[in-house]
């Protein structure tokens, strides 16, 4: 069962070459943390996506390990050197071992 | 000793049993308590080596959250960012929550700049701490108390 997680990446809309930008970044996703209670009581399986990671033209830039204390539809923003143009790709690990991936063009110049 | 002191050092013995009890409890069960501050220190820890030092890192967030399902967090870190001086990662810890991990992200000289923005759950009113690993290997940190008026844990 793969859901749909909608990526949502915003970059500056102008960037200079050697600039340092900020790439903000969106999903949806509950992160059930496994730590509420059904209506009945019962406690809910966590499932959550527990890592993300960034690579710019290829090469990883960005890694992070993501806790249960990660709010639902996690909101991740962090800096980049933008030395020149091409791909953004986004990875994010759900705990059911679904990994959703999400590309963006960067345009430096 | 005579008979009068016995029943009170009983007592005493008792109440130690009871009490490191306590304390190990959540070590044991980490989903069912709440972390404590001694949890976190251990998770850190575990997360990097050695003793960090006050400075250097920024924290940015509320001092008074309404509503602990999210709260904004910045970390930003001083550092050149360049090839022989960077910060190799930040790790971010919460000590009242279930777990008290937050997260944990690996940076480079490629980031330009040390900082980042999340937003995260507290159960209740806490300490969120968060440590910077240097590339020279020194370790920096810096925390703030942040009151939560409704958790964010049970409620999601």
């Amino acid at each position: 069962m793969t859901q749909d997680i909608k990526p949502r990446i915003r970059l500056p809309s102008q960037i200079k070459p050697g600039e340092v930008i900020e790439v903000k970044t969106l999903v949806t996703h509950d992160m059930e943390s496994g730590h509420r209670r059904d209506a009945a009581g019962k406690l809910m399986p966590r499932k959550i996506l527990n890592k993300m990671t960034c690579a710019y033209n290829g090469r990883t830039v960005f890694e992070a390990s993501l806790e249960p204390a990660i709010a639902a539809n996690p909101y991740i923003a962090f800096f980049l050197k933008a030395t020149e143009s091409g791909t953004l790709e986004f990875a994010w690990t759900d705990d059911d071992g679904a990994v959703h991936r999400a590309r963006q063009a960067i345009k430096v110049g | 000793m005579d008979s009068p002191l016995r029943p009170d050092r009983r007592r005493l013995v008792l109440g130690a049993t009871a009490l490191s009890a306590a304390a190990i409890a959540p070590l044991l069960l980490p989903k069912a308590a709440l972390a404590t501050p001694q949890a976190a220190a251990e998770l850190l820890q575990k997360l990097v080596k050695g003793t960090p030092r006050q400075g250097r890192v920024r924290l940015q967030a509320p001092d008074i959250a309404d509503n602990g399902s999210s709260v904004a967090l910045a970390v930003a870190v001083e550092s050149p960012m360049t090839a022989q001086d960077y910060v190799k990662a930040i790790h971010v810890v919460a000590d009242g929550n279930p777990s008290p991990g937050v997260i944990s992200v690996r940076l480079g000289p490629e980031n330009g700049r040390a900082e980042i923005s999340v937003r995260i759950r507290l159960a209740g009113s806490e300490r969120v701490i968060a440590v910077a690993e240097m590339s020279d290997g020194s370790l920096w940190t810096a925390s703030r108390e942040v009151t939560v008026t409704v958790g964010g844990c049970g409620a999601g």
